[in-house]
């Protein structure tokens, strides 16, 4: 049965706008035709705590979470948050991380350092490695602010999903007066 | 027309669908958004009551008025709600009644994991268990007909996993055909003295054991019938997750998990070679199966504590597992007070002061947190009081001095009133702070009677918690600004030396809240590197604001620096500067 399931985890930090990019996944699959589920954790995350997002889409869905080792791709906002959640994947899963770092409290009071070369070793592990700029790409698309949407695009080329159901999600998810940035941000990171 | 729902907007629609015209809660992850998604139905009359009694009290008029209404809290609020909750089974309703109840197995936003299903069996209230937005939405609206079907409240339990997951439901449309609520007096059934409650009771008990009877035929109650090797009873999420795990065990999925259908469990008992039971925590439903003497198990492989995943159940049966990339030791990324939080510099003073902090919910727990590291006890919701007084009972003199009971505007509007109102009756030696930030903000910024607006955005009468901390009886209740760090300090060190009961207030709100004239941003700040000597002084207040930048090279050396985007311009970070390192931006 699951061999039909597409497992997408969108994870990176509490304030990314995660939530948001997984709403616009999960809309673009229900409106392709799939059964979707998706689920993650609120509350604590909306202080800056890790945020880890399960998208599974397919003819038919039973569990709302990825089940441990069967993650397809990876969609990391934040380096670190990238790296904490790759045992969720399978071996051959696609990662897809926005080469941003932000220093988590013990990091930014001195006590622990920022791990370094997380995107060499990430990319050691799995063949299928996307890093974006995704702050960069949609500063140049109009709003940094849209930079999920980059990835967002970036993703949208490896799944089942066909153009006009991101496009149609992207209007019924975004505010209007956003909507322009967040398509050309979108078709930024198709182009990637 | 199809839409993909959370489970807790799944349960909104199926109260708007079952004409509800009453919706009351007290928030609470991850129950919160049940409430804020029903107040988009303006057909329903939705509030935040201050407490979860006070919720479901409210909800039960409603009842009694002849309307249907529906309370919402997370597990812990029921604990608050028992008291009506397990005499409402008694009287029975009027207008249907439905209770739901959201358990956070694993403790993702709680302070235990309490599974409310026994809450149903000791309250003898039946209590329907849906396993995804579709049957959250299509067992609200049952629960309301069988409340009135069985004349009893019903229970709807969810989860963090049910509440905060999304799948895709059918929309249908608002029943029309219920009658007008209008007073009608009954109170051989509405007023519960012992005469009247003795004739009640065991018309409960029937009730259930008709509901039992009918549950065997209900088709919320599903065999499905698979590989009969491998037979499993099971509820809810825990639904899902077997069909993904064992997708060829045949499965008797409950609907109702109170009370059990006993025919259909033998039935399906003997339609299956090995028996197991799959539930999260408690083992509620295997143990009333091996009281009918069926074999079964399920807690032996299972664990009593957290909750279920697809990998712990491929575990349970042992069914490998496969792992791509072994786990890494990365810093941890807990949460954290937001920058400009004004509950940061209290934290810094009772941690400087020394004081010994009995905490309660709500963002401020998070003071508990190293640098601050300023919370020594935290149990329930306005607990801190209490056991404040409770504390100076047994200590000396001395450390009586130490004790403050630390407790947020809307918590002590919810159940820490009573506290205070003890430590003025009892004359308690400690001092109480009140973080009024205007707003209840860990489950996500919702009003409370002291913000001065309704769950509609509406004005109302804002509560005037000095004036209340007075009458109450009071006598040294003082309002201090939390953001300027002397008259914090000296505040709080003057009313720990106090030997009455003595209240401070703090009066900043929350960054968070959306109304414009409540919170400013000031001008941002930023650390000067020519005057900044890397003392770490400002590191001390743990702002996700401010970082430290090891000078090249590494080793201990090195200056802080402020991230202009995040900064909020508070002011908390330049007063602990002793080099005037830290300034505002012109």
């Amino acid at each position: 049965m699951s061999d039909q399931i597409t497992n997408i985890l969108l994870v990176g930090v509490g304030g990314q706008g995660i939530l948001l990019a997984s709403e616009i996944l999960s809309e673009a699959a229900m409106l392709a035709g799939f059964d979707v589920k998706k689920s993650e954790i609120h509350g604590m995350s909306q202080r800056g705590g890790s945020v880890v997002s399960h998208v599974r889409y397919g003819s038919e869905v039973f569990s709302p979470i990825v089940p441990e080792g069967e993650g397809d791709i990876l969609f990391g906002f934040e380096l670190m948050e990238t790296a904490r959640s790759l045992p969720l994947l399978r071996t051959g899963a696609t990662v897809v991380a926005n080469d941003l770092q932000i220093s988590p409290p013990s990091v930014l009071m001195g006590q622990e350092v920022y791990p370094e070369g997380l995107a060499r070793r990430i990319g050691e592990q799995f063949a299928d490695f996307l890093l974006v700029d995704g702050q960069k790409l949609a500063a140049d698309a109009g709003n940094v602010r849209a930079a999920n949407t980059v990835l967002l695009g970036a993703i949208s080329k490896r799944l089942t999903i066909a153009e006009e159901f991101w496009l149609a999600a992207l209007k019924k998810m975004v505010p209007v007066k956003a909507l322009e940035i967040n398509v050309c941000a979108f078709q930024m990171g198709r182009a990637l | 027309m199809k839409e993909i729902l959370s489970g807790n907007e799944a349960i909104a629609r199926g109260a708007y669908e079952a004409g509800c015209l009453v919706a009351s809660a007290y928030p609470g992850t991850p129950s919160t958004e049940i409430l804020e998604n029903a107040i988009k139905y303006p057909e329903i009359d939705c509030s935040w009551s201050p407490n979860e009694k006070v919720a479901l009290e409210v909800a039960i008029g409603a009842s009694f008025g002849g309307g249907r209404a529906l309370c919402t809290m997370k597990h812990v609020g029921v604990n608050v709600a028992a008291d009506p909750l397990f005499t409402l089974s008694y009287t029975g309703v009027r207008g249907g009644l439905v209770l739901v109840a959201a358990d956070d197995p694993e403790m993702h936003s709680s302070q235990n994991e309490q599974d409310s299903r026994n809450y149903a069996r000791f309250a003898k209230v039946p209590m329907l268990e849906p396993a995804d937005s579709r049957e959250c939405k299509e067992f609200t609206r049952l629960a309301f007909e069988l409340s009135e079907q069985y004349d009893t409240p019903v229970m709807l339990r969810s989860s963090t996993r049910i509440s905060h997951g999304k799948s895709i439901v059918e929309l249908g449309e608002r029943v029309t055909d219920l009658p007008t609520p209008v007073l009608t007096k009954n109170p051989a059934k509405l007023v519960m003295l012992p005469g009247n409650a003795r004739v009640r009771h065991p018309l409960v008990e029937q009730s259930l054991t008709n509901l039992s009877a009918a549950a065997s035929s209900l088709p919320f109650n599903r065999v499905e019938l698979r590989d009969t090797s491998i037979g499993i009873i099971t509820a809810g999420i825990c639904y899902q997750y077997v069909r993904e795990v064992l997708p060829n065990a045949s499965t008797l999925k409950l609907g109702l998990v109170h009370p059990l259908p006993h025919q259909l469990i033998r039935d399906f008992a003997a339609q299956v070679d090995v028996l197991y039971v799959v539930e999260e925590l408690d083992p509620f439903i295997e143990d009333q199966v091996k009281a009918m003497g069926i074999a079964a198990s399920g807690k032996n492989i299972t664990s009593l504590c957290g909750e279920l995943t697809p990998g712990r159940l491929r575990s349970a049966f042992n069914l490998p597992l496969t792992v791509s990339a072994p786990p890494e030791k990365l810093p941890g990324r807990p949460p954290n007070m937001c920058p400009g939080c004004p509950h940061r510099g209290v934290f810094y003073a009772l941690n400087q002061l020394k004081a010994y902090v009995t905490g309660d919910i709500g963002c401020y727990t998070l003071g508990f947190m190293p640098p601050l590291s300023a919370m020594d006890t935290c149990v329930c919701m306005g607990a801190s009081i209490g056991m404040a007084t409770g504390v100076t009972k047994v200590v000396s003199a001395e450390e009586k001095k130490k004790v403050v009971a630390v407790i947020g505007d809307s918590t002590f509007l919810h159940t820490g009133i009573n506290g205070l109102m003890d430590m003025v009756y009892n004359n308690s030696p400690a001092t109480v702070i009140i973080l009024d930030n205007s707003i209840t903000a860990m489950t996500g910024r919702q009003d409370n009677p002291a913000s001065g607006f309704t769950l509609s955005d509406s004005p109302t009468t804002a509560l005037n918690i000095p004036l209340l901390c007075t009458a109450l009886g009071v006598k040294h209740v003082r309002v201090i600004n939390p953001l300027d760090l002397n008259e914090t300090r000296k505040a709080i060190a003057e009313e720990m030396e106090r030997s009455e009961p003595s209240v401070i207030i703090t009066n900043k709100p929350c960054v968070l809240i959306k109304r414009d004239e409540v919170f400013t941003k000031g001008p941002v700040y930023r650390v000067d590197p020519d005057e900044c000597i890397g003392c770490r002084a400002c590191l001390k207040i743990g702002c996700p604001a401010i970082e430290w930048r090891p000078a090249a090279g590494g080793g201990k050396k090195g200056k802080a620096a402020i991230d202009p985007q995040l900064c909020t311009g508070c002011d908390v970070c330049r007063q602990l500067c002793g080099f005037n390192a830290i300034g505002s931006v012109k």
